[in-house]
Parts: structure tokens; sequence; C-alpha cells
């Protein structure tokens, strides 16, 4: 069954007539997802013929999301009014947004989370490639067809290094069951620890990939919540390893600072936690294939 | 983006915190005229570069020291003319030091007490945090060592938009300001964090933050950090930027919005998307290599972005190959070939060039270079990728 999407999502996409909301939203409809509204405000009434099946357009998502059953949201609207846009999905009753926008400004991002407190929704993101569930649903930028539909749950707050995993592991014959990616901000939604335990909990998820990377300490967070709760077979890969101290590497989040957030101390929680984590990104598949075995 | 000690001053007037009195100056005449503007009879002289460690600082001509104490307009203006236009190294600028090319004259402030007052954001918490200590004027680090109860942490409300008087009391009390010195005290711990966040800064951190000999309370030193997505909807704080101080090989890549940090070691890397560009200095070294530079040229780089990139590798004197790994989903691998042909051949590259294209037309990309009659090493997966460019750079040197 998979986690947080599957062919009963139905998708509305905040930003839909922008470039990068139609070209990506072209590919996920190509893909089979069930696009049924875009919200783009001042454009409500006009219908997105961009794709493979025309879409209604609506000016707010509170409207989009009466009028078709909007149950998911994923919004490409630009950084300077992403941060709005996502909060505008929380207060009109969305319960899963995922946020690909790259540079939200991080006070943005607390207000974000401030307006999430104690409402029954999952954010994922922001600047993440997206979620798939492979043959069912794809919100986001990840190509289709490196994934193939299988048992293998995969974490990441990378882009191009998570299709790396999917790769390896299709190509071993493994499938995956969803793919969540879930971005590299510093203030953001679903943390590795809260995917790690929707994975845990799915029973059509057999075992699962966390790729981490340096900055903050929540693969440490999900390395000890897994010890304590999870049997299923886990690998891992952590990025950064050779990263300079004091510098943000491309993303937000990925920063050593004050020594702390390091590559060493993520790997070394997960190895703690009992969690074979892969030497090399060229070997994250073969090491979760070892753990099946 | 860091900003100079002076622009820092300058922000702090903006928003009503209490700093010294002080001017920048370019020329050792406008120093000793900044000087004799000055109230007192004593001044400070301060080479300004980014980088800390300047009063322990030495100059490449041989003069020591880039902060200096002086009592007259004169010896202000002399002291100028021994750092302007040369080069300081302090055990923060490496070896071959920052070039002077402005000076801050200020009054001499007569000290009673330092403290640490820092604004930061707190991840795990996802909100403005102030740390604070009595322990001012030294290595905070240290003092979270060794005397950690010396330490105040304020968490606040990321919505508030301001410190309120009770937190701001509370600090004060925690840091043994007199009754006195607190309201000055209040008044400055609200009027940084009100920089802080409307400025949408990541840090904002005073070593020292002083009580002077007649009670006042003031910033002597700061260190800003910005967020760099909000730079957008500040033009004024993006224009203090200081190129001149950067690596002019980052400076280069951020005009065609590529996404460059320059190392010290020898294989160039280009890759599209930060954890896998991360990932490929890791197996470069993995495999005992030395990686040049992060590059991640990101999801919708076109050939032109691609040739850029190119330029810049290989205008490091210390590249001697060069990996290319992509994996394209949106990007195209026969648009990334294209374009590493095209920078190969009016680039006339003469260091080994290892590529790894994976994804979206792959076959088209990989026929493409094999056809192409350059000495081009495909590699199929990253092991081999990384393997063949150690290996290359081995022979190269």
């Amino acid at each position: 069954m998979s986690v947080l999407v599957n062919k009963d999502t139905r998708l509305l996409v905040q930003g839909l007539t922008g470039s990068s909301g139609t070209f990506h939203s072209r590919q996920c409809q190509e893909y089979g997802t069930n696009l049924v509204a875009g919200v783009v405000p001042k454009k409500g009434g006009q219908t997105w013929e961009e794709g493979v099946s025309p879409v209604p357009v609506f000016d707010t998502v509170a409207e989009a999301r009466e009028q078709t059953g909007a149950n998911a949201t994923a919004i490409y609207v630009p950084a300077r009014f992403a941060g709005a846009g996502i909060i505008e999905a929380i207060e009109a009753g969305m319960e899963l947004i995922i946020a690909i926008t790259e540079g939200i400004p991080v006070k943005d991002m607390m207000a974000v989370k401030a307006a999430m407190k104690g409402k029954p929704v999952t954010l994922i993101g922001p600047n993440c490639p997206g979620i798939i569930t492979p043959g069912e649903c794809k919100i986001g930028i990840m190509p289709g067809y490196i994934h193939r539909p299988g048992k293998i749950g995969i974490i990441s707050r990378s882009g191009t290094l998570t299709y790396e995993a999917v790769w390896q592991t299709t190509a071993a014959g493994l499938g995956q069951s969803t793919c969540i990616g879930i971005g590299g901000d510093p203030i953001h939604g679903m943390t590795h620890q809260e995917a790690a335990q929707l994975f845990t909990e799915d029973d059509d998820t057999d075992a699962f990939i966390l790729i981490g990377e340096i900055g903050g300490t929540e693969e440490e967070e999900a390395a000890a919540w897994i010890k304590e709760n999870c049997d299923k077979p886990v690998a891992a890969f952590v990025a950064g390893t050779t990263a300079p101290p004091g510098r943000t590497m491309g993303h937000a989040g990925a920063i050593v600072s004050g020594g702390k957030g390091t590559a060493a101390a993520k790997i070394e929680a997960f190895r703690e936690a009992g969690i074979a984590v892969a030497e090399t990104p060229a070997e994250m598949g073969a090491t979760l294939i070892k753990q099946l075995s | 983006m860091n900003i100079h000690e002076y622009q820092g001053h300058e922000l702090f007037r903006k928003f009503g915190v209490a700093v010294p009195a002080s001017v920048a100056v370019t020329t050792p005449a406008e120093a000793e005229k900044a000087a004799a503007s000055l109230e007192g009879e004593r001044f400070v002289v301060k080479a300004q570069i980014h980088a800390g460690g300047r009063g322990k600082g030495t100059f490449a001509n041989g003069f020591q020291g880039g902060v200096h104490l002086v009592s007259s307009p004169a010896e202000a203006g002399e002291m100028a003319a021994r750092m302007l236009g040369e080069t300081l190294v302090t055990h923060q600028t490496g070896p071959e030091g920052k070039q002077v090319n402005t000076i801050l004259v200020g009054e001499a402030v007569d000290i009673d007490r330092e403290f640490y007052f820092a604004v930061l954001m707190d991840r795990d918490g996802e909100c403005p945090v102030i740390v604070a200590s009595p322990e001012g004027g030294m290595d905070i680090e240290a003092v979270a060592e060794e005397t950690p109860e010396k330490i105040f942490r304020e968490f606040i409300d990321p919505t508030a938009g301001e410190l309120s008087t009770e937190q701001a009391a509370k600090l004060a009390a925690d840091l043994g300001f007199s009754e006195s010195e607190t309201a000055g005290a209040i008044e400055l711990f609200q009027k940084v964090f009100k920089l802080w966040y409307d400025c949408d800064c990541s840090m904002v951190e005073i070593n020292p933050l002083v009580v002077t000999r007649d009670g006042g309370v003031m910033a002597l030193d700061a260190k800003f950090g910005f967020d760099g997505n909000a730079l957008f909807r500040h033009p004024d704080i993006a224009a203090l930027r200081d190129e001149s101080e950067e690596d002019p090989r980052e400076v280069e890549a951020s005009r065609y919005d590529l996404n460059y940090i320059g190392l010290d070691g020898n294989i160039a890397c280009m890759v599209n998307g930060a954890g896998l560009a991360m990932s490929t200095m890791d197996i470069i070294k993995h495999y005992g290599g030395d990686p040049a530079n992060f590059l991640d040229v990101g999801g919708g780089a076109d050939e032109t972005q691609v040739e850029n990139a190119f330029r810049i590798l290989v205008s490091d004197p210390n590249v001697e190959a060069i990996l290319v790994n992509i994996f394209g989903g949106i990007m195209k691998c026969d648009v990334i070939a294209q374009g590493i042909l095209n920078a190969a051949k009016n680039l006339s590259l003469e260091v080994p060039l290892v590529v790894r294209l994976e994804g979206t037309n792959v076959a088209e990309g990989k026929e493409l270079l094999e056809n192409s009659g350059l000495a081009i090493i495909t590699a199929s997966d990253l092991g081999d990728a990384a393997q063949k460019a150690v290996a290359a750079a081995k022979d190269a040197a």
C-alpha cells in the first residue's frame, strides 16, 4: 500500500501555470498521477491544457479543494511567495503538502511551522524533489522511469543522490514502495525519523534506505528511534564527509557549524543503532541488499 | 555573505544599537581628519578585512598588528598609512592574507566589563535563540566547554518579531547587569533582536558587548550572517558584499548562478545536485584523491552554464583532472555531453576528463562523447568514475 501517496491521491498544484509547475505537472500526469486542479491567483476559471488532460484552475486552495476533493498539494510557487502558499494550504485544510520550491527564507519557514501546530497536516520539503509511489503516483521532479514498484522505502534530503539509490536498487531487481524526498532546508516538514516511522509501520515496505548529509541532528534522532522501534533491515549513506566546516554546501541546511552536524557523528549514530552504512554513494543498493540476506 | 566591521557599525546605527563613534576611511589623510572629528583623545585604528584575529596579525611588509590604539589624529594618519594597501595575515586569513583597503577609525572606549551576546536560529527548536554570557571577549566555545553554567539561552517565539521586555530583563539579570545598567542593556538587546529579525539574519554575534566605565552599554565588535535565501528582499544588505574578499572562482561562479566552493585539491568536479556533489567529493577522497571544489550545476543547467562551469574549473591552476558526474533526470545527458564537448574544444582542455553520465538520454550522450575524437574517459558507475579520476590525476602529477 506504500505511504502517503497512491493511485487514489487527488493532486492540486499551486503554481501550475508557471514554467516549472507546467513542465513537472505534465510529467506527473504522464506517469499516471491524478491531477485534479491548479491554483494560481487571478487565473481562476481558466483551464490548463499543457498536459495529458485538461485541468481546471482556481484562485485559491480552499476553492480548489472544495470543488475537486483534492487531498494533496504540490507547491511550485517562486520562493518569495512560497511560504505564504504553504500557509494558505494549511489554512484551507490540506492534509498533505509537498513543497518543491528551493530558496524559501528561513523566517518564512519558521512562520509555516508555527502555522502547522495543532493541525493534522503533513508537510514534505521544502527544497525537495517530492514523493513517489512507483506505478501509482508521482508528485515532484524525479524521473519516473528509474523507479519500479517494490518493497524498499527510501528517505532522503537530496534529489539526484536519491536517484542513484533508486537506480541501484532497481538495477538489482528490487523496487521501491515509496521514495520520500524530505529536502535540503534547515527548517522543514517531515523528518528522517517521521518517515522511518511510516516505513516501519507500512506492511508493504520490507526495508528502507536513509540518505542524510551534514547539518542538524535529524539523522541522529532517526537512528535513536530506529534502534528502539524498528526491526526491519535499514541501510544508510551520509554525504559530506569531506565538506569543509562553516560552508553551506548547496543545500541551505547542509552546513557543519560550531562542530555540530558532521557526517562522522551521523555515521556513528547510524552504526550504533545497527544500521548498515554504505562506505561510498556507489554502494547504497549493495549495502541494503546485504542486510536483506 | 560576510560584511566589514564598519558596515556592521552602520547597520547597528540604523537600528539604534549603541556602538562606538567611528568613521570608515580609505586614505591616511582621511584617517587623520576622522580622528580629529571624534571626541576624546584616544582612538582605535582598525584594518577592515573579513577575518578575525586582526589585533595579533602581521602585515606582509613586517608591520605588526591590524588594530592600534593611538593618542592623536596625526598618529591615526600614520597608522593608516602603514596599513592601507598592505596585506594583513592573521590566523584566520590563511598564509596569503588579505589586502586592507579600508580603515575604521573609532573612539577608544573605556571598558569596564565584557559580555558575549548572540542571536541565532535554533534549528531544533525552529525558533530564534539568544545565547549570552558574562564571559565576553573570549572564545565562546571554550566557555561552553569549561563553564557551561555561564552560558544563558532564551528561546524566542518565532512569530513575535521582537524580544519581549520580560525576556530581555531576565537576560540582563542572568548576565549580572546592575540596576543602573539594566535599562541600557534591555534596550540594546531588543534593538539587536529587531535587527536580526527584520534583516533576515542567520546570526548576529556581539563579542564583546561592553559596559563602559560611565555605565553605558554598547556593541564593540560583531559578526553578522545573513540568510542567503532572503537577500532578494534586502537589496541594501546585498549591496554590502565585498567581492574582493571572496575567492575569485566563487565570485565568477555566482555570476552564472553556479553553486561553487573552492577547495585545495587537484580533481575538479562538476555534478548536478548538492547531495550528489558532496558525495562525489567524498568518493574521490575515498579512493585516495583530493577534490579541488564543490560544484552543483543544478537541475536546470543548459549548455552555456556547463561551458561556463568548465571555464571556472580549468581556471584553477591546481586542477590536474576533471570529473563530471551527472545523473540526468530533467537534465538530458546528450545536452550535457554537447556542453562538455563545446567546452573542451573552446577551452583547449589539457587535463584528463572523466565523464560519468546516467539517466535521461544516456545512450545518446555517451555516443556523442565517444564519437567526438576527444580523449574523454567515460565511466559507467560512480565508483569506476572516481577511481579513473584519481588515477588520471596521479599520472598527471
